[in-house]
């Protein structure tokens, strides 16, 4: 009896700590794992309405201090430039599968309507911060653009790099037409700071912060992930596995 | 269900009573694959979710909280060791990756096990506390008695006595649920679709803060289920829920 004892108390533990550590180096196990983020998706989309608003909150629930994560300051000599010139050279390329594709210079954006938003910004560590956005929703520039009908995605690309990749992030058709999805251009009432993405970043409130893309240069419109980098739709979904839709 | 053969009742339902020390018929299919499953899926769900809080290991009250704000709660570095988590060396993406599939293991069973059991009156009838049992001088006999380890014997030992009800409902019906429901209260897209979510727990992170408290909860009433099991002769009970059947402990006065 003692010895089914010490099976059983054994095998547990070695079952749950070297067994998951085999499991999760089992590239079978992982894709099996990675189901979930399909499931998950498919989920929140069946009892979302397609326009579910992210909770908006009061002046009185901003943050003290916005919380600035990944890239601080992009490290190249362009964006360096950039920064020195206050933006006033920045242009947002719109292209892919778009009928007219466009390069928007900041300041043109700048005076495009917009709209202001008081959100949270949930990072994949746990922690959120809030905070209030001005920036032009994303579905008037796609309007102006054109959208070809075999869009799919649209994939922001930035300024910053991490090593020799530069970051790039994606969403698809369902959240980028949200009324809350905006290129945002300002943070607490002033001008995007840099550490928070200057001149331009994504807000795409329905999911975490690596979705909300900082610096960004390009939007492309396109097809398929495939062809983009790694494929898997953005710098931390192909170099660290995080999910695609991060939803939750 | 009552048109169900007598061996799938549970024996404590109403006589026929068993006899005082053979074999009863304890656990249902239901009970007996949902405890096992969660046996599994809870560990999975504790170890990856102590991963996940190495991420950020501090915890705030409200809808909002990072490294500028006020935690309640707080340590240094990774805070857990790596034997306490999946996997066991830091890996946020992976440790999401198991969390959010095993939690559909969690909660969708659970909702399973939560409608069957009102339906063929498991709760009701073997859970439910009767107002006998909820006097305060009946739950401290209860305590003394388990405090001297003397466990039921003979017919009591196949009703669940008022500190097992007590805790299996909590478990049950409180505590698994307020995981599931913190957990969905952290996701932002859960929180556009159902905002009451947020107002439910006061804010994102009082969710993340309740969902830490209920999982030491749960860690505790494990530990103390295990010592039970132990004490109480672990062959019976662990056999007793993977067939069903318990050996009934004769009762105090046949043994003399």
């Amino acid at each position: 009896m003692i010895n089914r004892r010490r099976f059983i108390a054994t095998g547990t533990s070695g079952l749950l700590l070297g067994g998951c550590d085999r499991l999760n180096n089992s590239a079978q196990f992982r894709g099996v794992l990675r189901s979930a983020e399909k499931l998950t998706m498919a989920s929140q989309r069946l009892i979302s309405p397609r326009d579910a608003l992210a909770r908006e909150f009061r002046e009185s629930d901003i943050s003290p201090i916005f919380r600035s994560n990944g890239t601080r300051v992009p490290g190249t000599d362009e964006y360096a430039q950039h920064a020195a010139e206050q933006f006033a050279n920045w242009r947002l390329q719109v292209d892919g599968l778009v009928t007219h594709p466009l390069s928007i210079p900041l300041r043109a954006l700048r005076t495009l309507p917009h709209k202001t938003q008081i959100t949270r910004h949930d990072c994949v560590e746990g922690w959120s911060a809030i905070g209030k956005w001005h920036g032009v929703q994303l579905w008037r520039i796609l309007q102006h653009a054109g959208l070809s009908t075999r869009a799919k995605y649209i994939v922001f690309h930035c300024a910053d790099r991490f090593g020799d990749k530069n970051y790039y992030e994606s969403i698809d058709l369902v959240d980028a037409f949200h009324p809350q999805t905006l290129i945002a251009w300002g943070l607490n009432g002033h001008l995007l700071p840099i550490p928070n993405g200057a001149p331009l970043r994504l807000r795409v409130e329905r999911q975490l912060g690596y979705k909300q893309a900082k610096y960004i240069q390009r939007i492309e419109a396109v097809a398929s992930l495939a062809g983009i980098q790694g494929g898997k739709g953005g710098y931390w979904e192909d170099n660290v596995d995080y999910e695609w839709y991060a939803g939750i | 269900m009552d048109d169900a053969p007598v061996i799938d009742e549970p024996i404590d339902a109403e006589p026929p009573a068993p006899p005082p020390s053979g074999i009863a018929y304890r656990h249902r299919l239901p009970t007996r694959l949902w405890h096992w499953l969660n046996a599994l899926t809870v560990f999975i769900m504790l170890m990856s979710g102590l991963m996940i809080f190495n991420a950020h290991p501090h915890l705030y009250w409200g809808q909002y909280g990072a490294n500028f704000d006020h935690p309640w709660l707080s340590f240094h570095g990774r805070p857990i060791p790596g034997w306490a988590t999946i996997p066991s060396t830091y890996n946020l993406a992976a440790a999401r990756r198991w969390h959010l599939a095993f939690a559909w293991l969690l909660s969708v069973p659970l909702i399973l096990f939560l409608v069957t059991s009102f339906l063929n009156r498991h709760a009701q009838r073997d859970l439910a506390p009767t107002g006998e049992e909820v006097k305060p001088s009946h739950i401290w006999h209860d305590i003394r008695e388990h405090a001297q380890l003397r466990f039921p014997t003979g017919d009591a030992a196949l009703r669940y006595n008022i500190l097992q009800k007590l805790s299996y409902v909590g478990v049950i019906f409180v505590l698994l649920p307020l995981m599931v429901l913190t957990g969905l209260a952290m996701s932002p897209a859960m929180d556009a679709a159902w905002p009451w979510l947020l107002d439910l727990f006061g804010g994102r992170q009082s969710a993340r803060s309740i969902h830490f408290i209920c999982a030491g909860l749960l860690l505790a009433f494990i530990l103390v289920h295990l010592t039970m099991v132990l004490l109480a002769g672990p062959v019976n009970e662990i056999g007793s829920m993977i067939t069903g059947r318990f050996r009934v402990p004769p009762s105090v006065g046949e043994e003399a």
